[in-house]
C-alpha cells in the first residue's frame, strides 16, 4: 500500500490489432504490496494489457518496467523467472497431467530440471511435499493424483492458482479468477486470493464487484483500451464516467 | 488408480503405460520384447530383420516428435539418409569399426539438425512439416550434386563393416544382426529415457499447451530443438546401421518418400506409443519383403491400401489400440464384482 517504488509501470503502453488500439497510452502504476483489480468491459482491452505485461504480446509502443527494469518485448519464459506469474482468463492447464504433475512442473521450472533427459522422471518428486502443500492451500490435496481434465471447472481455477503460486512470485497477476464460479466458489477464492496477497503484489480483472470491493487496494477502469478513472474502490465506484461507462452493462 | 478415466479421454497418453514400473505387464512384455529380438534372424532372412529394427527405431524417433513432442517432421529422411552417407564415408575413409562410424554418422545427424531445427519450430503443424520437408530436398539435391563424395545416382558403394577383425560378425549378416541390434537397442533405450525423464515430462507439456509452459518459464522453442536433435540423432544411428547393414547408401535414403514412409509406420504402429514404430516396422518391412520377392511391381499400392485400412480401424495404431484392449480387458476384470 505504501506509495513508495512502483513493483510495475506502464509508459503509454499501446497495442494495435491490424489499426485497432486495443490498448492505447496506457500508463499503469501499481505499488509493491498491494492488491490492484483492473475492470472495465467486456473487449476494454484488460486480457491484451495482462497479455502486454506477460510477454506473450509485444507492444506496438511504450514500456513495461518491472521493479525499475524494463522488460519491454522480453519473451514469457523470460519474464516468468522474473517473478511475474499469470493465470489465464481461459483455463489453461495439461488435460492429460495429474495435479501434482502440474505443480511438480511449475517448481522444476526455476531449477533447470526439466532439461535433464537422461535422468528418470521419478526425480520430479522431490518437489512432491511442496506440490502437496499447494494443493492443500487451495483445497485440492486430496485430488493430487487424477488428471486435471477430470476435475470441475472451480477446481480448475482453483488450480491455475496454485500453479501461480507454485511460481513463488513477486507480482501476481489474475484474470478473472471468479469467472463463471457459483457464489460458494467466489467466496472461497477470495479468502484464497487475500491468503496468497500477503508478501505479493496482485493485479486482479473481474467483473464482479463484489470481488474487487473485497478484495482491492486501488482499482483502475479501463474501457476502449484507455483508463477512464482510477483511485481507491469506493471512490471509482462512484465515478459519474465509470457508471456510465457499466450502463446496462450486466455486471454493476 | 487412474485408469478408470480412460474411456472419456480421447487420446490418452498419461496414462501409466503398461511398461510402468508397477505394471504386472512389464516383465512379460520386456521378455517377450527380448525374445523377438534374439529370435528374429532365426525366424526372417536377417538382413530383413536388420531392416526391421533400423526402420523401428527411425519411426520411434519420428514419434520422439510426433508423439511426445507434437511436431510432424516431414523431413526425417535428411537424418537417416545423411548419417546414412556420413557413416558411409567414415566407415570407407578411415577403415574404423563400424559402431564408431554408425556413432560419427548419428553424430552429423545431429549436428544438421541443429540449424534445421532452429530455423523450423518456430512453425508449427503444416508448416513445420513444410519447413523440414523443404530442408531435407535440400539435402537430397546436395547429395545429388556432389558426386566426387555421394557418387551420385550410383549411391556410395562397398561401405566396409570393419568389427576389430571379427570375421563372423564382418561377413555373415545372421551374426552381424546382434551386433547392429546391440547399436539399434542403445537407441531404443535413450528414446525410452528421454520420453520418462524431466524433459521428457516438459516437452509433453509443450506438446498439449505451450503457452501455458511458457508462462511457467519454459523456453518452448528450446526444448523443441532439443527433442528434435535428440530425434534426428536417433533417425541417424538407425540410419547409419542400415548402411552398414546393406553396404551401401543410395538417394533412396534421402528422397521425400522415406520420409513420408517413416511417419506411415509411426501412424501404423501407433502415435505416442513408443513401441508401436518397431510393431509398424515389423509389419511394413515384411511386407513390401514379401511383395518384392514375389515379383509384384504395385507394393506403394498395397502397403498404402493396409495404412488406410488399419489407420480406419484402429485409431490409435497397432500398439495404441492393442494397449488399449488390454487395459479394458484388466479394469473389465477389476471392477467385476468378486464371488
Ligand atoms: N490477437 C488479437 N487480434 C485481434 N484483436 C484482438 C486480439 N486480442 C484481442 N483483440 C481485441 O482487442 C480487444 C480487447 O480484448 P481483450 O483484451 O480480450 O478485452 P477484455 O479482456 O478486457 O475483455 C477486443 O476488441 C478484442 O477483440
Ligand atoms: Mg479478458
Amino acid at each position: 500500500m505504501s506509495s513508495a517504488t512502483p513493483l510495475l509501470e506502464t509508459r503509454s503502453l499501446t497495442k494495435e490489432f491490424r489499426g485497432f488500439r486495443a490498448v492505447s497510452e496506457v500508463d499503469l502504476t501499481v505499488s509493491e504490496g498491494s492488491v490492484h483489480a483492473l475492470v472495465g468491459p467486456n473487449g476494454a482491452g484488460k486480457t491484451t494489457l495482462f497479455n502486454l505485461l506477460t510477454g506473450f504480446l509485444t507492444p506496438s509502443s511504450g514500456s513495461v518496467l518491472f521493479d525499475g527494469r524494463d522488460i519491454t518485448g522480453l519473451a514469457p519464459e523470460q519474464i516468468a523467472p522474473l517473478g511475474i506469474a499469470r493465470s489465464f482468463q481461459i483455463t489453461s492447464l495439461f488435460e492429460q497431467m495429474t495435479l501434482r504433475e502440474h505443480l511438480e512442473l511449475a517448481l522444476a521450472s526455476p531449477t533447470g530440471m526439466g532439461r535433464q533427459w537422461w535422468r528418470p522422471v521419478s526425480r520430479m518428486s522431490v518437489f512432491a511435499d511442496r506440490s502437496m502443500e499447494l494443493l492443500d492451500q487451495v483445497g485440492l490435496a486430496d485430488r493430487a493424483g487424477v488428471p486435471a481434465g477430470s476435475l470441475a471447472y472451480g477446481q480448475k481455477r482453483a488450480l491455475e492458482l496454485a500453479i501461480a503460486l507454485a511460481l513463488d512470485p513477486r507480482l501476481l497477476l489474475l484474470d478473472e479468477p471468479t469467472a463463471g464460479m457459483g457464489i460458494e466458489d467466489i467466496d472461497r477464492t477470495i479468502t484464497l486470493v487475500k491468503r496468497i496477497a500477503s508478501g505479493r503484489t496482485v493485479v486482479l480483472v473481474d467483473h464482479n464487484m463484489h470481488v474487487v470491493g473485497s478484495l482491492a487496494d486501488r482499482v483502475t477502469v479501463l474501457q476502449a483500451g484507455q483508463i477512464l478513472a482510477e483511485g481507491p474502490y469506493d471512490e471509482v465506484r462512484t465515478d459519474e464516467r465509470v457508471i456510465t461507462a457499466y450502463l446496462g452493462s450486466a455486471h454493476v | 488408480m487412474s485408469e478408470q478415466m480412460t474411456a472419456s479421454v480421447d487420446v490418452d497418453l498419461s496414462q501409466p503405460s503398461i511398461l510402468s514400473r508397477r505394471s504386472p505387464w512389464r516383465p512379460l512384455l520386456l521378455l517377450g520384447g527380448l525374445v523377438v529380438l534374439v529370435m528374429l534372424p532365426y525366424w526372417i532372412y536377417p538382413p530383413v530383420a536388420m531392416d526391421i529394427l533400423c526402420w523401428g527405431l527411425f519411426a520411434i524417433s519420428v514419434d520422439l516428435l510426433l508423439g511426445f513432442t507434437g511436431l510432424l517432421s516431414f523431413g526425417h529422411a535428411a537424418f537417416w539418409g545423411g548419417s546414412a552417407y556420413a557413416t558411409g564415408l567414415i566407415a570407407t575413409t578411415w577403415g574404423v569399426p563400424f559402431p564408431v562410424a554408425v556413432l560419427g554418422g548419428a553424430a552429423f545427424a545431429m549436428l544438421i539438425a541443429v540449424p534445421i531445427g532452429f530455423l523450423s519450430v518456430r512453425r508449427t503443424g503444416i508448416y513445420f512439416a513444410m519447413v523440414t520437408l523443404a530442408f531435407a530436398q535440400m539435402l537430397y539435391f546436395i547429395a545429388n550434386q556432389a558426386r566426387d563424395l555421394t557418387g551420385g545416382e550410383n549411391g556410395l558403394q562397398g561401405i566396409p563393416r570393419s568389427f576389430f577383425g571379427i570375421e563372423a560378425i564382418e561377413q555373415d549378416s545372421f551374426y552381424f544382426y546382434y551386433a547392429g541390434a546391440a547399436l539399434i537397442l542403445v537407441g531404443i533405450i535413450i528414446a525410452w529415457r528421454v520420453v520418462n525423464s524431466p524433459f521428457g515430462r516438459v516437452i509433453t507439456a509443450v506438446r498439449d499447451n505451450p503457452a501455458r509452459a511458457r508462462a511457467l518459464g519454459y523456453d518452448v522453442e528450446r526444448y523443441k530443438i532439443g527433442a528434435f536433435v535428440i530425434s534426428a540423432g536417433l533417425a541417424g544411428l538407425a540410419g547409419g546401421v542400415f548402411a552398414i547393414s546393406h553396404g551401401f547408401a543410395s538417394l533412396q535414403e534421402l528422397v521425400w518418400t522415406t520420409s513420408g514412409k517413416v511417419v506411415l509406420v509411426t501412424v501404423l504402429g501407433g502415435i505416442g506409443t513408443l513401441w508401436g514404430g518397431l510393431v509398424g516396422a515389423g509389419v511394413v518391412v515384411t511386407l513390401e519383403d514379401s511383395l518384392a520377392s514375389s515379383g509384384f511391381e504395385g507394393i506403394g499400392m498395397i502397403t498404402g491400401a493396409i495404412f488406410v485400412v488399419i489407420v480406419l480401424l484402429f485409431r490409435h495404431g497397432i500398439w495404441g489400440t492393442g494397449r488399449d484392449l488390454v487395459r479394458r480387458w484388466v479394469i473389465d476384470r477389476r471392477s467385476r464384482p468378486r464371488g
